[in-house]
């Protein structure tokens, strides 16, 4: 709890040593927690390059413990040797990752879309439906947060039966955008927010549409809040396992589908396991490291005035 | 609806004035509004007399009225243009949003009120039948339920320990210390990665009895049997432990831009009058960041409620039931017994709850904030 003060206020009054101490604490409570981010990733990426002897002998450095084996990523039909023969268990995890993208990827989009626009129109205009103003209309958006998945989860479930959308990748787009709709709509609320109103003003007196303003002057400069909200939407959309569980079945099943339903009838393929759960959290860890500037961005919109 | 969105000119002061529009043109959107309206009614009893078998003409699936649907807000849209010129574009910002939201909540919350009062169940053939009150009484008598009920209360009394290591984490990253930015991508990581995967390698696997690290690291550390999930108390811990791993970043994160945020002279001033360290914390830095605090707890224990993919995945609810969040408790009820009716009802109920707990902790917490400070 020191840690605030350790640089201008310890250093100068306390001894070296404790000074010291407190330097040896700090990077000792950080690596430590760095072990605990790393390793089960660590362990998830070695286990997919290792043999069954060597997962249950909890073999733990490769080249050291263990010899790394391309087995759980041949029976994904991803390993070098297996990379140009036909492997159907490939195509399947195609399938879904290919379903994955265009959900998670089609649902941001849309939200980003929809959620921009009433985010504009609520820091801009004044609204009346019937008794409902501005702040009413905010929060009805924002409260969507509340929602917990079962509670649409079956009624979506008959609702598509009925529709015929059951099991279809729209489907699972369109809940996937309601379930960000929210995030976005905040995050882009605090960007508009920050953007002078004058800008506008200007635009249209040198006459420009109210929808040209938007998408001439406004848009350019609110995007990189567009880009953090694209990336929360898409970190929750690939993540999220709930509603593809109880309404996909073949045709628009995504990974975390596929991974969770690996447990087979002679017990679990721990390679094979580790090798689908590295495939299925590759993606977003390279975008998240790479963009990690707007994810933080996305995730404090909004918490500090 | 349409024509009670009367946007009050507060800006920008040039807006066109309404009477700009001529009459054909208003004619023109009313009418276009009001056959799109009768267009979509027209679908919908359409099809409710086909369903119903009151007449032979109508569709397979009930997937016209949804395009019937966006027709219709498209026809409402162009409508407002015309009828209310600049107005009318204003409304248009909004109106996607609202239509999309009103669609995809408000009738499907109707909806599943309805359902949750009928014995549904969809493997049986006897279809649904209306049985007014039978799923509460029985949900009322219900142990499990009360129990995924009792640990929901559980999970989220763990937010406050994951609140005091998130908030450990962000003074840690907020001290003076190198590679600060490769700490907090490190730290950052957990939340990015697909909760279903991550828990399935640890709690399946780093925490598998007979080899995994984590079994051998308690063995090590003197717990003769390390169950991690066979007792019910240490699988509720090791869900919260699973699940406050993928979420600490998150409180982590939104502490770290409060105190980034923070001003430097107050911490200075604190230093001047002779603070030491634990005295600024306790009187300076945590009541300065006690609405962040309240924030992300807040938004922790909205996501805390909705947790159910790590229990699915990783114990199903077990050992009998123990670790049931209601989402997943719901989930199984579905999944194993195709009983839509009752988890229906089991899932109004749950929502009720929710609103009423929200509700009181965003008061009390406003009201919280405003005594301390």
């Amino acid at each position: 709890m020191s840690v605030q003060t350790t640089d201008y206020a310890a250093s100068e009054i306390r001894s070296p040593a404790s000074f010291f101490a407190n330097r040896v604490f700090i990077y000792g409570a950080l690596v430590f927690w760095a072990f605990i981010c790393l390793f089960p990733i660590y362990w998830t990426i070695t286990t997919s390059f290792k043999t069954a002897v060597d997962v249950t002998q909890g073999h733990l450095i490769p080249f050291v413990d263990f010899r790394p084996d391309w087995k759980g990523w041949r029976s994904l039909g991803l390993s070098p040797d297996a990379i140009f023969r036909t492997s159907t268990v490939r195509d399947e995890f195609i399938k879904r990752f290919m379903n994955s993208v265009i959900t998670s990827v089609g649902a941001s989009s849309l939200a980003i879309v929809i959620g921009s626009l009433a985010a504009y129109g609520l820091t801009r205009y004044r609204y009346h439906f019937a008794w409902f103003k501005n702040e009413d209309i905010s929060f009805f958006f924002l409260s969507q947060l509340i929602l917990p998945p079962v509670v649409l989860a079956l009624p979506f479930l008959v609702l598509y039966r009925e529709v015929g959308m059951l099991d279809t990748r729209i489907g699972l787009i369109l809940l996937y955008t309601l379930m960000v709709l929210p995030i976005v709509i905040w995050i882009m609320r605090d960007q508009f927010n920050s953007i002078p109103v004058e800008l506008e003003e200007a635009a249209l007196v040198d006459g420009l549409s109210i929808w040209g303003a938007f998408f001439r002057i406004v848009m350019p400069i609110a995007l990189p809040g567009m880009v953090a909200a694209f990336i929360l939407a898409m970190v929750l959309c690939w993540n999220e396992y709930f509603f593809a569980a109880l309404l996909t079945s073949t045709d628009a099943k995504t990974i975390p589908v596929m991974v969770a339903s690996q447990t087979g009838s002679q017990g679990i393929n721990w390679w094979s396991m580790a090798a689908l759960a590295t495939a299925a959290i590759t993606p977003l860890a390279v975008i998240g490291i790479a963009l990690e500037r707007y994810l933080i961005m996305g995730m404090t919109a909004g918490a500090v005035k | 609806m349409a024509d009670q969105t009367l946007p009050t000119n507060a800006w920008p002061a040039n807006a066109a004035p309404s009477d700009l529009i001529s009459p054909g043109r208003k004619r023109l959107g009313r009418a276009l509004m009001a056959i799109a309206t009768l267009g979509l009614l027209a679908v919908i009893a359409v099809q409710i007399l086909y369903k119903t078998e009151v007449d032979t003409i109508g569709f397979e699936t009930w997937r016209p009225v949804v395009y019937a649907y966006v027709l219709w807000g498209v026809a409402l849209g162009i409508g407002q243009v015309l009828t209310r010129g600049e107005d009318g574009q204003r409304a248009l910002f909004l109106l996607p949003a609202l239509l999309f939201t009103i669609a995809m909540v408000i009738f499907p919350t109707l909806f599943g009120f309805y359902i949750a009062l009928t014995d549904w169940n969809l493997s049986s053939f006897s279809g649904r039948k209306f049985n007014g009150l039978n799923n509460f009484w029985q949900m009322l008598a219900d142990p499990y339920y009360r129990n995924a009920l009792f640990n929901m209360v559980l999970y989220v009394l763990a937010v406050l320990v994951e609140y005091v290591i998130a908030f450990g984490l962000a003074l840690l990253l907020n001290a003076q210390i190198r590679a600060r930015k490769f700490f907090r991508v490190v730290f950052l990581l957990p939340l990015m990665l697909s909760p279903v995967a991550v828990s399935w390698m640890i709690g399946k696997s780093l925490m598998e009895y007979r080899f995994g690290p984590a079994a051998a690291l308690a063995r090590q550390l003197g717990w003769e049997n390390p169950a991690f999930f066979s007792n019910p108390i240490t699988a509720r811990i090791s869900i919260m432990v699973l699940d406050a791993w993928t979420f600490i970043p998150f409180m982590m994160i939104m502490l770290l831009a409060g105190l980034q945020a923070m001003s430097r002279e107050v911490l200075e001033a604190a230093r001047v009058d002779g603070a030491n360290a634990w005295q600024t914390f306790w009187q300076v830095i945590f009541p300065l960041m006690l609405p962040v605090s309240v924030t992300a707890i807040i938004l922790r224990i909205i996501f805390k409620l909705k947790l159910a993919d790590i229990i699915i995945t990783v114990t199903s609810g077990g050992p009998g039931g123990a670790t049931d969040s209601v989402s997943s408790f719901i989930y199984r009820e579905y999944r194993d017994r195709s009983n839509v009716g009752y988890g229906t009802m089991l899932a109004m109920a749950y929502l009720i709850i929710i609103i009423v707990f929200v509700t009181w902790l965003l008061k009390f917490a406003n009201r919280f904030v405003r005594n301390v400070n």
